[in-house]
């Protein structure tokens, strides 16, 4: 039997389009887009064709899409990029507690820099109260940052509503938005943000292209120096190969959107209800209804995430982890520390992200052999057997 | 994924030799917390000076599950003696080796066994000892648990120089 991939969020694979779009890239173009020759000229083609199909898939204008290398530099150059730019004006940002590390830390360096950071708790479904937002304001405020859907739990923040805040409060207002664009509709227009992070290796486009789309006005200092490639916002030489995949991967999400986003919600569904019915004592993490269709991250009590991972691994189910174990980190995710749940059950956490190509069999073969993995773990944990004794 | 264990230690994990509790044990050892990710408990048996039996019971990661393992396999049989100079290096050095970082967390099934014998001869000496005891002291000298800022109590970044939380400025000068 075939593996089934269910960790789509670390990756997706490219969608045939995007792989013939960019085969046929390489075999036909190999210029500089800044050159103004004749070699030069089709490879500007190429680019600006990409901006425009990102850009449609946002609703942006295509002079507001700035290429780069993926979703950490985006969110680095966003948070940055305006810290240098207003340094004058104000040095304090806003944020949440379960941001990506690429926010985290691009903070943690501008902290070095004398800027001064609140980072907002979240409730335990892992969303950002607008309210605290707009309360955490002070006339120095120049940034807010927060994600548009979490990349651990799902949730989708109340981002439009928080920009409304900003705007009124003439913050500039970010968001990183990477785990949604492509999955579900970001319309920047409606978002009302002025900087929104995105990759291509979330929408069936390749890795290590992503964009930061930037509204016309914004003040963004360039996050790498040099010459004038993406209207002097991003210097050197385009990676155009992903860029065109990129392109692709856009407009094939906003076409097939409609019909990819009931099939993961009837999935998601069913892997939810059916694991819920299976499995006992387990959660699930997020937010019910406020979430990403296709993320679903579950806390299995009494046991450890890595060994489920390994054991579902070893069955040919594929899913991530966040425990501290794998984490490299040894530390609990800071997500779900974020939203309130206790180290040991975060110990257990398994994050399922399902993709375009899964079917209802991927998902009973997952329910067909969680029940018992689960058990042979909890038949071997010291916290199991304590537990139900003093019940 | 790219391979991360070795054979040995993924056998170990999937086919786990020794599970379970011996209801009557002489000796019963606990070391690691789940907040860290591993817990273990280590049941022996004990005739004479001989290990006749050894169990365990393992909340934690595919290495913790394969070092408790293998360390049943290489305590059964020995003498007391023998079991107590059996290092946690050596069980690495069974098991293939482990992953650098699990080298550190998760590698505790001699730590386990030891102190399932010290309880053994606690019990001789009548002492009882009361298990989920010295987790404190685990928690310091082990340094696998996060790091939490001093002011506001947010976990934070091992190396952060400050807490991203309530701006404080942070010394590490703790053991990790």
């Amino acid at each position: 039997m075939g593996l089934v991939f269910l960790d789509h969020l670390a990756g997706t694979p490219l969608h045939p389009k995007v792989k013939e779009a960019m085969i046929h890239h390489m075999e036909t173009v190999f210029g500089n887009p800044s050159s103004d020759h004749q070699i030069g000229q089709p490879a500007s083609q190429a680019l600006e064709k990409a901006r425009g199909q990102v850009a449609k898939l946002i609703n942006a204008q295509p002079p507001e899409i700035v290429f780069n290398s993926g979703g950490t530099e985006g969110n680095n150059h966003a948070i940055k990029g305006v810290a240098i730019g207003l340094r004058e004006k104000g040095r304090h940002i806003i944020t949440s507690n379960i941001e990506h590390k690429s926010v985290l830390n691009s903070l943690r360096t501008l902290r070095l820099l004398d800027y001064k950071v609140t980072s907002l708790d979240v409730d335990h479904y892992g969303l950002v109260d607008p309210a605290a937002v707009e309360k955490a304001i002070t006339p120095d405020t120049i940034l807010i940052s927060v994600q548009l859907a979490n990349n651990e739990i799902g949730t989708l923040e109340a981002v439009a509503d928080i920009a409304r805040i900003a705007q009124r409060r003439k913050v500039i207002m970010h968001s990183d938005a990477v785990a949604a664009v492509g999955v579900i509709p970001v319309d920047v227009q409606e978002l009302g943000v002025n900087l929104l992070s995105l990759a291509a290796n979330q929408f069936y486009g390749p890795p290590g292209v992503g964009a930061l789309y930037i509204r016309k006005g914004t003040p963004v200092w360039p996050l790498l120096d040099g010459g004038v490639q993406e209207g002097k916002r991003r210097a050197g030489s385009e990676n155009l190969i992903g860029i065109v995949g990129m392109g692709m991967a856009a407009e094939m999400a906003a076409l097939e959107m409609p019909e990819r986003l009931p099939r993961l919600r009837a999935l998601k569904e069913r892997l939810a209800q059916g694991l819920l019915a299976r499995v006992p004592e387990i959660r699930v993490n997020g937010h019910p209804t406020q979430c990403l269709p296709h993320l679903l991250s579950v806390s299995v009590e009494y046991v450890e995430g890595e060994s489920l991972m390994l054991m579902l691994d070893d069955e040919g189910i594929v899913v991530a982890t966040r425990s501290a174990c794998a984490s490299g980190s040894l530390r609990a995710s800071h997500v779900l520390i974020g939203t309130g749940l206790d180290f040991a059950t975060a110990q257990g956490t398994l994050v399922f992200t399902l993709g375009k190509d899964n079917t209802e069999a991927d998902i009973d073969r997952v329910l067909e052999l969680m029940p018992g993995v689960v058990q042979n773990l909890r038949h071997m944990s010291p916290l199991y057997k304590k537990e139900h004794a003093g019940s | 994924m790219a391979q991360v264990y070795s054979n040995i230690v993924l056998d170990h994990f999937k086919n786990p030799r020794n599970v379970g509790e011996i209801a009557d044990a002489d000796g019963i050892g606990e070391v690691g917390n789940p907040v860290c990710g591993d817990m273990m408990n280590v049941f022996i048996k004990v005739e004479g000076d001989r290990l006749t039996d050894v169990k365990f019971k393992t909340f934690g990661c595919g290495a913790a599950i394969a070092v408790s393992s293998m360390i049943t396999e290489m305590a059964k049989g020995k003498t007391l003696d023998e079991a107590m100079k059996i290092s946690n290096k050596d069980v690495a050095v069974a098991l293939g080796g482990l992953p650098p970082n699990k080298l550190h967390c998760s590698n505790l099934g001699a730590d386990a066994l030891h102190s399932a014998i010290k309880d053994y001869y606690d019990r001789k000496a009548g002492k009882v000892r009361i298990l989920d005891t010295g987790k404190e002291e685990h928690i310091a000298s082990r340094g696998a648990l996060a790091c939490y800022c001093p002011y506001c109590e947010k976990q934070v970044e091992e190396e952060s120089p400050f807490c991203i939380f309530c701006g404080k400025e942070m010394s590490h000068d703790h053991d990790h």
